[in-house]
Order: C-alpha cells, then sequence, then structure tokens
C-alpha cells in the first residue's frame, strides 16, 4: 500500500476502502476469495437447537501493551465469554473503527495477533467492517467483536449455580492483566515483567465439562473489576457467602509489589486469561488435576469455599488471621497521593 | 521486585495477636488508639485487624487522609481554575472526584475543561513548559510527604524560568491537628499510631510533645500487619502501664531527626501558616504557605479567580468521622446516598478516606 497511515480515506466505502481490505484485513484475519465476500457470512455446523451469543468492545489503551495488544484481547475476550457459558466458541465478527492517522505498520501488527489468538483458539472470523473516524474522534483503534458459540451437551454452568460446599477453584496467578496496562500506559518504570495473562480459555472449559460434567456449577472470566467483583457477583446471584484464604490467592511477586506501591489491590485487578470455577467439594482434587493438566492450568489453585448462608457475602480471611469483607469494585482504583 | 514478605508472615503476626490479647489481660477499661495515615486506616481493613484484637482495644480513625481534611472552599477554588479558559487544572488523582459545592474537577472535565492527573508535581511542571501559552495550575494538597516534592517543583519552575506554573497551596502539616484533638474533651484518645511516611519527613521526635505534654502515648509504625500489630502492642503496653512515651517500630525508615533534606526543601518555599482543616476546623501553625520570595507562584496571588460560595451537603458528617467522634456507619448517608460511584463527603471519595475503606471492605 502507498500509505503508511490510516487516512479518512480508507473508510470511504471506495478504492481506499477496498485497498485495506484486500490488501491488508481480509490476507490477515482469513482467506475469503473476493468471489465469496457477501454482506453476510454463511455459517455451518451448528446442529446444537441452542446457541451462545455475546458481544463486546475492546477500546484498550495503550493499543499495545506487554505480553498482546487490542487484538488478540478482542479475540481471546470473545471466545472466553463463549466459552463461560459453556459453549464450543464456533465464529467471531470483527468490527474495526480506526482512527485517521493510525500507523498501518500498528494496524498490521494488530491483525497478525488476532489471526493467530483466532487460530489458536480454533474459531474462525467470518465477517466484519471497517470505519474511520477523523484525527481526535476516536483514540487510534477500537475493536468490537460477537461471537457465537455451540453447544455439545446439555451443560450450563451459570453464575446462581454455587452450592454451599462448594469449592473455589483458579487457574493462576490474579491481576497480571490490569497491572501490565497500567504500568505500561502511565509509563511506571516497576522494573519488572508484568505480562498481560491474555489467553483463550475454550480448551480448557472443553476438558472440564468432558471430565467433570455436572461437578461444574460456575464458570466466569474475572475480567474488569477482577476477582473479588466477580465473586461478589456470584454470591448475590446464588445466594450463598463466599469465603476466601488470603494465603492461597496465587499473586505475582512483581504484581504485588506494584499493586503495594500503587495502593491498588490485586483482587480488583483486571485479569484476561482466569477463569474462575465454584465446583462440587467431593470432585475439587480431581478438577484441580484436570486444570493443572490444561494449557494455561499449570498453577490452578483453590482459592475459597463456599459457605452456609444465603447472604451474598463474600469474606477473605486474611494471612494473618484477621477476617475481612469483600464488596464490588466502586469507582475506579485510584492512585494514592500520601 | 521482590515484596516485603518478612512483614507479612502470618506466624509472627498470630504471635503478636496473642501477645496483645496477653498484654491486655486483667484491664478493666477499654483503650481508644487513633490512626492518622490513610495508609494504616486502610491497611487495618485490609488485613481485618479489628478482628483480631481484644475488646479492650478499640480503634478509630483520625484526620489522616489528605484528600478529606481539605476544605469545600478549596475544591470550589479548584473547580473555578478548571473553568478558567487557557488553564490547565494538574492533579493528584484522588482529588478529581471530590464533590465541590456544585461540581467538581471530574464533572468540568467532563464538560471540557482541561483536567489532568499527574503522579509527581514535576509532571505539571512539564507541562508548563510544554504549553507556555497556557496556564498551569497544580493543586497542592497533602502532609509533609508530598510537600517536600510541590516544593522542589517550584524550584525547578524557577530555575526553567517558567511563568504560567502556580500552586493552590493547602498543604497540612503534623502533629498539630493531633495536638488539637487531644484537648477534645469529647473524644478520649488514649495513644496514637503515628503516621509513618510523614514521620520518615519530621522525624518521631516531633511526636514527643504530644507525650510530654499532653501524656499521650505515641508509637511510629509502618503498614504491612506486622508492623501494625507491633505498634499496637508497643501501645497497648504503654496504656496499660500507665506512661507516654514516643517510641518508633519504623525505624528501618523513620530517624529521630527526620528527613534533613526534606525539611530544608519545605524551610526553603513554605512557612508555617494557620490552616483549615475539614470537620476540625481553624488550627493555629497547622498549614504550609508560601514563603513572600515564592509568592510568583502562589495561584490565588497570581491568577485571581471568582470562587462561588461554600455550601456544604445538609446531612454529611465528614467532619465528625474525621474527628473519629462517629463511624461511617453512624452516618445516616453512608451507603444509601453517598457511595464511592456517588461520594458526598470527601470521606467517601480518597481510597483511603475511612468511609471509602469502610463501604470497601466493611468489618465483618
Amino acid at each position: 500500500m502507498q500509505n503508511d497511515i490510516i487516512l479518512l480515506g480508507h473508510g470511504s466505502g471506495g478504492k481506499l476502502s477496498h485497498q485495506l481490505l484486500d490488501e491488508l484485513i481480509i490476507p490477515t484475519l482469513s482467506q475469503v476469495a473476493q468471489a465469496e465476500q457477501n454482506d453476510a457470512a454463511v455459517v455451518s455446523g451448528i446442529e446444537s437447537n441452542q446457541i451462545a451469543f455475546t458481544t463486546d468492545s475492546y477500546v484498550v489503551d495503550p493499543i499495545i501493551f506487554p505480553g498482546g495488544n487490542i487484538g488478540d484481547l478482542a479475540i481471546n475476550g470473545t471466545v472466553n465469554d463463549l466459552a463461560m457459558s459453556g459453549a464450543r466458541p464456533l465464529v467471531i465478527s470483527v468490527g474495526l473503527i480506526l482512527e485517521e492517522g493510525l500507523r498501518l505498520n500498528e494496524l498490521g501488527e494488530i491483525l497478525r495477533a488476532m489471526k493467530l489468538a483466532a487460530d489458536k483458539a480454533q474459531v474462525r472470523i467470518v465477517t466484519g467492517d471497517t470505519k474511520v473516524v477523523p484525527r481526535g474522534k476516536g483514540d487510534k483503534i477500537f475493536i468490537n467483536t460477537s461471537g457465537i458459540g455451540v453447544f455439545d451437551h446439555g451443560l450450563r454452568p451459570a453464575g446462581s449455580a454455587a452450592r454451599p460446599g462448594d469449592k473455589v477453584l483458579i487457574n493462576g496467578s490474579i491481576g497480571d492483566h490490569g497491572m501490565a496496562v497500567l504500568a505500561s500506559r502511565e509509563g511506571l518504570d516497576l522494573q519488572t515483567d508484568v505480562a498481560t495473562d491474555s489467553a483463550p480459555l475454550n480448551g480448557m472449559v472443553a476438558k472440564l465439562l468432558e471430565v467433570h460434567g455436572s461437578a461444574i456449577h460456575v464458570l466466569r472470566d474475572p475480567t474488569r473489576g477482577g476477582v473479588a467483583t466477580t465473586l461478589k457477583e456470584i454470591a448475590l446471584q446464588s445466594e450463598v457467602d463466599i469465603c476466601l484464604a488470603e494465603e492461597n490467592l496465587p499473586v505475582a511477586d512483581a504484581v504485588a509489589g506494584a499493586c503495594a506501591i500503587l495502593g491498588l489491590d490485586p483482587l480488583f485487578v483486571a485479569n484476561e486469561g482466569k477463569l474462575l470455577t465454584i465446583v462440587d467439594g467431593q470432585e475439587a482434587d480431581q478438577i484441580l488435576a484436570t486444570m493443572r493438566s490444561c494449557e494455561f492450568g499449570a498453577d490452578a489453585t483453590l482459592i475459597g469455599e463456599v459457605t452456609e448462608s444465603s447472604s451474598g457475602r463474600v469474606m477473605m480471611r486474611t494471612a494473618i488471621g484477621g477476617l475481612r469483607s469483600i464488596e464490588m469494585l466502586a469507582g475506579e482504583q485510584l492512585p494514592r497521593i500520601c | 521486585m521482590k515484596y516485603s514478605s518478612e512483614y507479612r508472615d502470618p506466624e509472627l503476626a498470630k504471635a503478636l495477636v496473642a501477645a496483645i490479647h496477653q498484654d491486655v489481660r486483667g484491664y478493666e477499661g477499654r483503650m481508644t488508639l487513633m490512626e492518622v495515615c490513610g495508609t494504616h486506616t486502610m491497611s487495618i481493613y485490609q488485613h481485618g485487624i479489628r478482628s483480631l484484637l481484644p475488646q479492650q482495644v478499640r480503634l478509630i480513625s483520625g484526620p489522616g487522609c489528605p484528600v478529606c481534611v481539605t476544605p469545600l472552599t478549596y475544591v470550589d477554588q479548584a473547580v473555578a481554575y478548571a473553568r478558567r479558559s487557557r488553564t490547565i487544572v494538574a492533579t493528584f488523582g484522588d482529588m478529581i472526584r471530590v464533590p465541590g459545592s456544585t461540581s467538581s474537577l471530574q464533572l468540568e472535565k467532563a464538560r471540557g475543561a482541561d483536567v489532568r492527573i499527574v503522579y509527581s508535581p514535576l509532571d505539571a511542571v512539564g507541562l508548563a513548559e510544554k504549553h507556555p501559552e497556557k496556564t498551569v495550575v497544580f493543586l497542592g494538597v497533602g502532609f509533609e510527604t508530598t510537600a517536600p516534592t510541590i516544593g522542589g517543583s517550584i524550584l525547578e519552575a524557577q530555575k526553567r524560568g517558567l511563568k504560567n506554573y502556580f500552586v493552590l497551596c493547602a498543604h497540612k502539616t503534623m502533629p498539630a491537628p493531633m495536638a488539637a484533638l487531644t484537648s477534645d474533651p469529647e473524644l478520649k484518645v488514649d495513644g496514637y499510631i503515628c503516621p509513618a511516611h510523614v514521620s520518615a519527613v519530621i522525624g518521631s521526635d516531633a511526636y514527643r510533645v504530644l507525650a510530654e505534654k499532653y501524656a499521650v502515648p505515641c508509637v511510629v509504625t509502618g503498614f504491612e500487619p506486622v508492623d501494625m500489630l507491633r505498634g499496637i502492642q508497643l501501645l497497648v503496653r504503654q496504656v496499660v502501664a500507665g506512661e507516654a512515651r514516643v517510641e518508633c517500630e519504623y525505624s528501618r525508615i523513620v530517624k529521630p531527626e527526620g528527613n534533613r533534606a526534606a525539611q530544608a526543601i519545605l524551610a526553603q518555599v513554605f512557612e508555617p501558616c494557620d490552616a483549615l482543616w475539614r470537620g476540625v476546623g481553624l488550627i493555629p501553625e497547622s498549614g504550609l504557605q508560601l514563603r513572600s520570595e515564592y509568592l510568583k507562584f502562589d495561584a490565588l496571588q497570581a491568577v485571581p479567580v471568582d470562587v462561588e460560595e461554600p455550601r456544604e451537603h445538609k446531612g454529611c458528617l465528614c467532619g465528625e468521622i474525621l474527628k473519629g467522634k462517629m463511624t461511617p456507619r453512624s452516618c445516616p448517608l453512608f451507603r444509601k446516598t453517598c457511595t464511592p460511584e456517588h461520594p458526598i463527603g470527601a470521606c467517601m471519595v480518597s481510597s483511603e478516606g475511612t468511609c471509602a475503606a469502610e463501604y470497601k471492605y466493611g468489618d465483618c
């Protein structure tokens, strides 16, 4: 292509638009031949009488951060939303809103990351749209992805399905994504190697449901608001109490240190490759073993349990033996000033 | 980066809890210990420390959050600068959501004002250099912890010859309010958990006046749970023994004489003044103002603005909460009209405010 940045004309629907699609977007994201490009994708392979359907928009700043970029984030996020419902992600749509002036090499890097993430998660990008907004009216790139998943079974894990005696499991350390983005956005030199945990979790979910079936009561990905907010939502939906043990919470040293400096609590920091599952207490050990055998599950661990009560509280036994209650994230986390 | 795990050691913490229970055995009264540092407030909630202490020991929060003690008029002044044309208001993050009489910086920002969150006052100096056509007003709030960095930013602005960098100055100092609260007959403070960062600058000797003149035990302590429990234990032992001394548990950071270099910047740029503390009132010699030779950097002097009449929200009990006379749960607005999303008073805004901490962590 002749230019190295996005021009308003790339969104005109005319020649430049076609050039962008034919020379960069379509060759990177999918292999649809020009003859097959239509107004809507035809999706085959859906035999189940129920499908899962989800959508999410991605506006992360900066668009490229340690361990990933807005592209793989947009694929993994939608894949994971489908997976948490118990469905097998099948197809994804990609809506790109580009700001005039975005560098084409950055766009290329983002598109390639999307393609890699889609291949890894075994989903197909089947339809999409591209718009360009004038400089200053957007922020480099926003991405919307929608996805369709199919159910290969009758299992429907849900936030309302936690029961007393259940155990709470997570597949690894918390707060990595939020701290990676924050450190990179604010230019904080934390002298650490905190990278995003963004990853597709559908493989692990499929394995868990295949091996343990109805013993998997709740599946959720603790993204914005972190583990604390997600667990509080589950406690309210299921009308149970959840008790965490602080000493069992997996937090990387670098994340704990950065949070301490900034006055943040890793329990409230976003994750993009983490899965919280609440499972039958009798089968928890076996389920943990299954998680650990999966990719992205090596550090799976038990962090708490569901207790006999209907008040929807989340509590944490602190490492020093104290008890504190945990509420949803309110507002945003602010840096401290003294 | 290695985290200070030895100060989070569960076994050490449990042994300290047991020792505190042992120390108060036979003590019949109920002692009130006050912390005057927002980070201590957070730490107490975060580690569930109240739930571990014997019933004879009561912890209350004092005026230790810099955002919370900043008077309403100050917020209104900041809003007035935000509304001024060709003006950038630079601030630490916590100030942006504090409600003023009719607006907040957050609201003004949404309406188009140029309000920037910075992590260091030097970033604000950088803004002034980058935008010579604009007036940059930095919101100088906080205790001796932040004041030296703001003093440093003024010296830097002078060095760079900037004519468009100003500070809206409302610095507070310790331990004047602690002495004021000690004299309050309604509030019987039996011991102070003295602030940690502030003490690193002013030194632990600064509290001797409290111990010697007012006979209140003072312990400087750190933020980790083991620090907190050790500090509480030292205070409990003094109260039980009827003693009043200054002790420092945080000697790895705090020296008796403090940080001389930071003190030198404070003395060079600022001089003591009477200051208005939200909730507490006017306390003599409890604030810092710019010395006459630096008044050209004082926003109110150099860039006058019209400020609206202050109007406190009816029913807001931040003042009583800041003095430790009431707890967040006894405020009728708490969790009802006043929440972190829609704060009425400053105690709910700052992450270190007592109400925000109570809302977020509660007590079981």
